[in-house]
């Protein structure tokens, strides 16, 4: 089910959310952090984006695993060793599951999305990025899918191609497409924007690529909150993700990668759990995901990780992007109704994500404004300054929602930006 | 009401400074300069001095952005001009130290810039009204012309 599909009527958005299939007080009542009030009002948390809150489901995971059965993974005969080893393999194949990987030798356990794609840079990129080839990105990625191939490329003397976007914030495919060639080894780009909410079509930019040879990583940490992601559909190379994005603990996500490619990579860091056997001659690696695991994991940061994502799948991802796209498209004509209110970033295809700038306020006096009513938004260039600097703004205000947010949450956002603009006149 | 609180960092005198900012523009006779940055927000601020013996005889600056820190540029230029530079180094610690600790409070060489004491209870914002002065001190310095930063 694509964004488009769960937008496409707001009626039907509306009958979904209140049939039993998405019962919204109880979703909430799983997140005790947002029964709060903040400076006398009620939280209202608008910055999913930067960070979801957790269910109680992760809390208690975790709280299990240090309370019942902690030790070191994949070193022990002991039974706590076991235990905690199994609970970890478990939560790998939650990912596998919630990606549909093939196998869980394809999901490799990092620290989060950032760690994914330095890994790819590091290992894949290091070995088939040469002298005069080409990586190609998009205008309007994160930093995290920038910094790391600038690096690369620098270093290995090949050059950093860029897809522009459009004034709507969308990739502009033929551009993209004729900046493809033979000398493109690799093509990086976001499944979901963090600065814009658009959703680009990754499979099509995957096909492309592919015709010439170059290989697909995706930067997924903000599509997967949002969207079923189906990494076989998809027909990419590479996905990775955070575990902090999609309700999960901060500290964890991953990288998944096609068997053969993963197999193939040399190690990118060193350490105990990631090999075969070791002499001071020569050391042989273990198979993928271990070779990309060294040293002691996040333990119970990956138990958490599997609690998020059973709790996501119980919850069913189509209902989640039905529930938010009529916040989406109540946000959207609620926001265009604030004077001097301009909304950057108007893909047809987006997440909830509201990326805005209000005409003579400055974004970080929005901030201010809004987190005396209790909203909780960020304010700032959101790791995208090449994005701001297409649309001429040194920084937005982001609205972005959640699972658990409400329609009521939306008005009240609506209603604060009405009050900074009489504050500000 | 929320709006209350509000109005004690956004007083009207701010807001007014934040709509049309005083000694805004270039400066011809300017012989010191210094740029400032504030990279989490995009805040930037350029100041404009022109020094002779000893004394700021005319001030300016420009730049970008929020209410707080474009008030608080506004603001310095109207309390510096015609300071000798021992003033305005001790201004800027009083100033400082009022944002920061809230020593100083009160004193009566603050002046307008006692509009600012509510910065005091946004952590995150102090940096934005405190980045005009550390740019005037970089000026007032005048090393290597380099970019000053907050963060």
């Amino acid at each position: 089910m694509t964004l488009a599909a769960a937008a496409e009527d707001l009626e039907e958005t509306r009958e979904a959310a209140a049939s039993p299939a998405y019962d919204l007080d109880r979703v909430r009542a799983d997140f005790p952090i947002l029964a709060q009030k903040v400076h006398g009002r009620p939280l209202v948390y608008l910055d999913n984006a930067a960070s979801t809150q957790k269910p109680r489901a992760v809390m208690d995971a975790i709280a299990a695993c240090y309370g019942e059965y902690y030790a070191n993974v994949e070193r022990g005969v002991h039974t706590l060793s076991q235990r905690s080893t199994a609970a970890r393999e478990r939560a790998r194949e939650a990912v596998r599951r919630f990606l549909n990987a093939a196998s869980t030798e394809e999901v490799v356990f990092v620290r989060g999305t950032t760690e994914a794609i330095n890994l790819v840079a590091a290992s894949w990129g290091r070995r088939h990025v040469g002298a005069g080839d080409e990586v190609l990105i998009t205008e309007l990625e994160h930093h995290s899918n920038i910094v790391p191939w600038q690096l690369l490329c620098e270093e290995r003397g090949a050059l950093l191609r860029v897809a522009p976007i459009d004034d709507r914030g969308e990739v502009i495919l033929p551009e993209l497409e004729r900046l493809l060639s033979p000398r493109t080894r690799l093509v990086a780009v976001a499944h979901v924007s963090n600065a814009l909410g658009t959703l680009l079509p990754v499979r099509a930019i995957a096909e492309r690529a592919h015709a010439v040879g170059a290989v697909v990583l995706v930067d997924g940490a903000q599509a997967v909150p949002h969207l079923p992601v189906d990494v076989q559909a998809l027909g990419v190379d590479f996905y990775a993700f955070s575990g902090h994005k999609v309700y999960g603990p901060s500290g964890i996500g991953t990288l998944w990668g096609r068997r053969e490619l993963l197999e193939a990579m040399p190690p990118w860091q060193g350490g105990g759990g990631m090999i075969r056997t070791v002499s001071f001659a020569r050391t042989t690696y273990a198979p993928p995901p271990h070779r990309f695991e060294a040293g002691t994991p996040a333990i119970e940061a990956a138990i958490g990780l599997g609690a998020a994502l059973d709790y996501l799948a119980a919850l069913g991802l189509p209902a989640v992007a039905a529930w938010e796209a009529g916040l989406l498209a109540l946000a959207t004509e609620r926001l265009a109704a604030v004077p001097g209110l301009r909304l950057i970033g108007t893909a047809k295809e987006k997440a909830a994500v509201l990326s805005f700038t209000l005409e003579g306020i400055h974004p970080h006096d929005v901030g201010t404004v809004l987190d005396r009513e209790g909203i909780a938004v960020r304010a700032g260039h959101h790791c995208a300054q090449p994005v701001m600097e297409r649309f001429g703004v040194p920084a937005t205000t982001r609205a972005s929602f959640g699972l658990y947010n409400t329609r009521e949450e939306v008005e009240a956002l609506a209603a604060a930006l009405h009050r900074a603009r009489e504050l500000f006149g | 009401m929320s709006n209350d609180d509000l109005r004690d960092l956004y007083q009207e005198v701010i807001l007014d400074h934040n709509r049309r900012p005083r000694n805004f523009g270039p400066l011809a006779t300017a012989n010191h300069r210094a740029e400032g940055n504030h990279p989490l927000c995009g805040d930037r601020v350029t100041v404009l001095l022109e020094v002779a013996d000893g004394r700021i005889r005319d001030v300016a600056f420009q730049g970008a952005g929020c209410a707080i820190s474009t008030a608080s540029a506004s603001m310095m230029t109207e309390a510096v001009k015609g300071q000798t530079e021992a003033e305005a180094r001790r201004l800027f610690h009083v100033f400082h130290d009022l944002l920061t600790t809230g020593a100083g409070e009160g004193l009566p060489e603050l002046d307008k810039l006692a509009v600012f004491t509510g910065v005091r209870e946004y952590p995150m914002r102090v940096k934005c009204a405190t980045l005009a002065w550390h740019t005037l001190i970089a000026a007032l310095d005048q090393q290597q012309d380099e970019p000053v930063s907050t963060e």
